[in-house]
């Protein structure tokens, strides 16, 4: 099986990656174990838990539900370039002052959920949050810290628009 | 909080600046998580790492007749394949019991299962190899032929004659027993105005942390050293029992715990496969990693919780509980957990059951028996949902018979607030709680009125909504009682080290854990605000048996009450060495001086004396210019381990209010408020979020999770599509209220918050849905979770 390789080229946080991967490396194992991007973490291994959350070209996926290979020429950003890039650093800090994480190993999805929702414009309502978070399992706040977060960085985004 | 001040004082402790006790800090180890670069043991990698997967039986009770590993030793990248006697060489079995627990029994247990498998998803060979891939792809090619044995899956005749024996050194299939009778139980049910009595099912069910169990075990032969990077709660514990069962000295054991994605008690047991990884690395002699992949979780990370409880009530009309009774039965698997054994949440049933009431007559009945189904263990607010949906089910049972106002018939019976100090009919010994104060708080908080006026406006369009209540009590601060008496090497007591560095400084290295819950936060509060320094002039070093004093670590709610006060008093003792320094730099006497800000100061005026940093420069690099004879001590250690109580048991009352949808089912939680009393708040924020997350954790008891097996013990959930957990949408926002009763029993006087929501959470759900729909004449739900079959069944619907 592990002859199964392909050559594959993609941008990863902004840098230029070229590496030879299994064909059946998901795209997680792949940011992890070849990248040593550990900021992605793996949960369950089948869809559900949104640990894993990545965006490629721009939208949200599972990093586990979606292999190296199919990201080939793609974009893909995880935890580590969002931070870099200063894009959540509001969500970052609501999340820290809130204590909006206990053990942390969702957080890093939970965060890339929460920015596709607020990038969207507007002010979500706390039913609105909760529906879009809902595919990203924690297991430390029982969620309404998590909304309370996330909420609080949408109104000041509406209020810092002119 | 009572505050042994030290002369006369002019700013109290928590007037001074820096006093970070009852503030709301934000953790300061937090950023390194939301920017992903935490480092959890999953993430750890070391040169000449090898990766092990696990050979697992398909069997719940199985003959291992033959192991075939040729062809999974020739595969690509494979540098091991072992089997249990061959692991036996490397590694002693173990035994969990406890001699605390009379008469409690089991098998031994070995790091691979040897000559039996005894429930499904137990290791039966290891492969070692390069990579995990590998090592997946030739466990594949390991054959393993079973002679299936007949399994044990139905605790209710795990003890008849005809059901087979699992360990016939062991004479029956029961682990323990323990029965209790208090006070004139029979006479109390005979002069009852009424007596109720049902059946109640806790569904097993377990802690599916975000971060599966991981371990890197690093056996370095050069320096005869095994160093563990292990996810764990309780690391000196771990060290202890490595090197008890590999034969190695404690100091030959280091473990480093770092980031921990989510433990609740899961990951404070011994399990065989992490066993495995460590003799693993011995044998190999280089370091070896497992992450448990979330099927293996399922299926070997402890369960709890399965529980079926006959309970009885007996009531006057005047809303007077005049005895409790239970018969409790657990099926636990085919071991009892080591070291902390698979009897104590039975016994915490019969221990807490019916304990926040002032009722005299008490009978208990449980039985642990051996299933083939995986192990039972201690898992977050061990015994006490359990214990907590039995007392307050019969309570509201009771309140609905008589025709009483759920919240009254409580009122009419909690142990009044100026009973302390007392003791349950079970014999608890409760120092000071406040129920009576956390039902008036809770009451006002969630405008119990209005709610109960809303939802009878509603039921007349049709709209079935409930209240449910729950008080309940928490063990916290365990003393030696819980396990030390009863012959465990788990250490009740806990120590903290403060340090002043050359900067002036401070850093504390304590024995408890940080596992997400704050610890770390709390630890630098309890030592800035003693020593007198801002809380960004303290690190806090944990989870290192190099680095840490002695200590318990994380669990039963211990890390802030035990591990704060430790912290507490090393920060004390430092401040009282430090202004030795000070009063001989300044030709002062000490008890004049304070640290305020990092700065010394006159007491009396608070006419800044000396910086720390200039008072670190000269007491380390120019210690010649200090008086004769004198000696710097810049580094302080205290211990602390509660002594006055065995537990320091607290109290709450919980509320939940939710809508029932009668055509579907469904239920649909609104609301969830919690008063509690944990004692001294050291972090109000910290607090609610243990609160909110713990009373999350009990919803999905209530109406998600549980792990089914069919009638041979297969687990027919094990994966997170089909085993549900609470997710955003279905949940409610959770409003949390305090009432401060302090133990005396410790300067700072704070009790543990870590397990309360847990506790209350699931009766308090089941109470509003049998709420809900006792004007339709719904049978009343006691057998969670509470799923819509289960709903529409009681309301006759299919």
């Amino acid at each position: 099986m592990s002859d199964l390789s392909l050559d594959i080229t993609l941008t990863v946080n902004g840098e230029r990656i070229a590496e030879r991967v299994e064909a059946r490396k998901s795209l997680v194992d792949f940011l992890r174990d070849d990248l040593a991007l550990t900021g992605s973490h793996v949960g369950c291994e089948h869809g559900v838990c949104g640990t894993c959350t990545v965006r490629v070209n721009g939208e949200i996926v599972r990093g586990c539900l979606m292999l190296a290979v199919q990201c080939d020429g793609a974009t893909v950003e995880t935890i580590e370039g969002l931070s870099d890039s200063g894009e959540v650093a509001d969500l970052q800090r609501a999340f820290e002052q809130r204590n909006a994480l206990q053990c942390g190993y969702c957080t890093p999805g939970m965060l890339a959920t929460a920015q596709d929702l607020l990038s969207r414009g507007g002010v979500p309502s706390r039913d609105e949050i909760r529906e879009h978070i809902s595919g990203n399992y924690c297991r430390c706040t029982g969620y309404h810290a998590i909304v309370d977060a996330v909420e609080a960085v949408a109104q000041a985004r509406a209020g810092a628009k002119p | 909080m009572k505050i042994v001040e030290d002369s006369p004082p002019v700013l109290s402790v928590l007037d001074r600046p820096n006093s970070y006790i009852g503030r709301s800090v934000p953790r300061p180890n937090l950023a390194r998580l939301t920017q992903g670069r935490g480092q959890y043991i999953s993430d750890v990698t070391l040169p000449r790492m090898a990766h092990v997967a696990f050979v697992r039986s398909p069997h719940a009770h199985a003959r291992i007749v033959n192991i075939a590993t040729e062809a999974a030793k020739q595969a690509p990248g494979v540098l091991a394949v072992v089997t249990g006697p061959e692991l036996a060489k490397v590694m002693t079995p173990w035994v969990g019991v406890l001699t605390h627990l009379k008469g409690l029994k089991s098998a031994e247990q070995s790091p691979l299962a040897i000559e039996r498998a005894c429930w499904q998803g137990e290791a039966v060979c290891a492969v070692v190899a390069r990579t995990r891939a590998e090592a997946e792809d030739a466990c594949e090619l390991v054959d393993v032929t079973y002679e299936e044995l007949p399994a044990v899956v139905d605790a209710e005749t795990a003890l008849d004659a005809k059901t087979p024996v699992i360990h016939a050194s062991l004479g029956d299939n029961l682990c323990f027993e323990r029965k209790l009778d208090v006070g004139a139980v029979d006479k109390a049910f005979a002069e009852s105005d009424a007596v109720i009595e049902t059946t109640f099912v806790t569904g097993r069910h377990t802690g599916v942390c975000n971060e599966p169990r991981a371990v890197v075990a690093d056996w370095n032969p050069g320096e005869q050293r095994l160093t563990v990077y292990h996810a764990t709660q309780a690391p000196h514990m771990m060290q202890d029992l490595f090197a008890l069962h590999l034969g190695l000295e404690h100091q030959q054991v280091r473990i480093l715990t770092k980031d921990v994605g989510g433990s609740f008690g899961i990951k404070v047991h011994t399990y065989a496969d992490e066993m495995a990884t460590v003799a693993l690395s011995k044998l190999l002699k280089r370091p070896v990693k497992f992450v448990a992949d979330r099927i293996e979780s399922f299926v070997t990370d402890i369960h709890a919780r399965d529980h079926r409880i006959k309970g009885k009530i007996g009531v006057m009309k005047d809303g007077t509980i005049t005895a409790f009774e239970i018969d409790d039965l657990t099926g636990i698997g085919p071991y009892s957990v080591y070291p902390r054994t698979s009897g104590i949440e039975a016994n915490q049933v019969v221990n807490l059951t019916g304990g926040p009431y002032q009722c005299p007559n008490y009978r208990a009945q449980a039985r642990v028996v051996f299933t083939n189904k995986n192990v039972m263990c201690q898992y977050r607010a061990v015994g006490h949902p359990i214990a907590v949906a039995v007392t307050e089910g019969l309570v509201d049972l009771a309140a609905a018979k008589i025709g009483m106002d759920p919240l009254e018939i409580r009122r009419r019976n909690l142990i009044a607030d100026d009973a302390y100090p007392t003791q349950s009919a079970s014999g608890l010994k409760f120092e000071k709680l406040s129920h009576h104060e956390a039902l008036a708080h809770l009451d006002t908080m969630m405008n119990y009125a209005a709610l109960r006026a809303e939802q009878a406006k509603m039921r007349k369009d049709g709209i079935y909504r409930g209240i449910g209540f729950a008080s309940f009590i928490e063990v916290t601060n365990p003393s030696a009682a819980f396990y030390g008496v009863g012959g465990a090497r788990i250490t009740s007591q806990d120590g903290a080290t403060a340090k002043l560095d050359a900067q002036g400084n401070i850093t504390v290295h304590t024995g408890v854990t940080e596992q997400g819950q704050g610890a770390e936060a709390v630890i630098a509060q309890c030592a800035a605000t003693s020593f007198g320094v801002s809380m960004d002039r303290v690190r806090v070093v944990t989870g290192d048996t190099d680095n840490t004093p002695y200590g318990g670590g994380t669990w039963a709610s211990r890390a802030a009450g035990i591990g704060g006060e430790a912290a507490w008093q090393a920060g004390k003792a430092l401040r009282d060495n430090v202004l030795a320094v000070a009063g001989a730099m300044l030709q002062a006497k000490p008890e004049d001086l304070d640290i305020r800000n990092g700065i010394v100061v006159d007491k009396s005026n608070g006419t800044e004396r000396l910086a720390l940093n200039e008072l670190a420069r000269v007491a380390y690099f120019r210690p010649d210019t200090l008086p004769p004879g004198f000696q710097a001590e810049l580094m302080a250690t205290r211990h602390y381990v509660p002594r006055a109580w065995p537990f320091a048991f607290t109290n709450g009352i919980q509320a939940s209010y939710l809508e029932v949808d009668t055509d579907t089912g469904f239920v649909k939680l609104l609301r969830h408020w919690c008063v509690e009393d944990c004692g001294t708040i050291i972090n109000p924020q910290l607090v609610d979020e243990q609160i909110r997350g713990g009373v999350v954790q009990g919803i999905g008891a209530a109406l998600f999770e549980q792990c089914l097996y069919d009638d041979r013990g297969q687990m027919l959930n094990g994966n997170m599509a089909d085993y549900l957990v609470p997710m955003a949408v279905e949940m409610p926002d959770i409003d949390c209220g305090h009432v401060v009763s302090p133990t005396a029993d410790s300067e700072l006087g704070a009790k543990g918050a870590g397990e309360a929501g847990t506790a209350g959470a699931p009766a308090c759900i089941m109470n509003a849905i049998n709420d809900a729909l006792r004007p339709l004449g719904a049978q009343p739900l006691t057998d969670m979770p509470f799923t819509p079959d289960k709903i529409l069944r009681a309301l006759g619907k299919i």
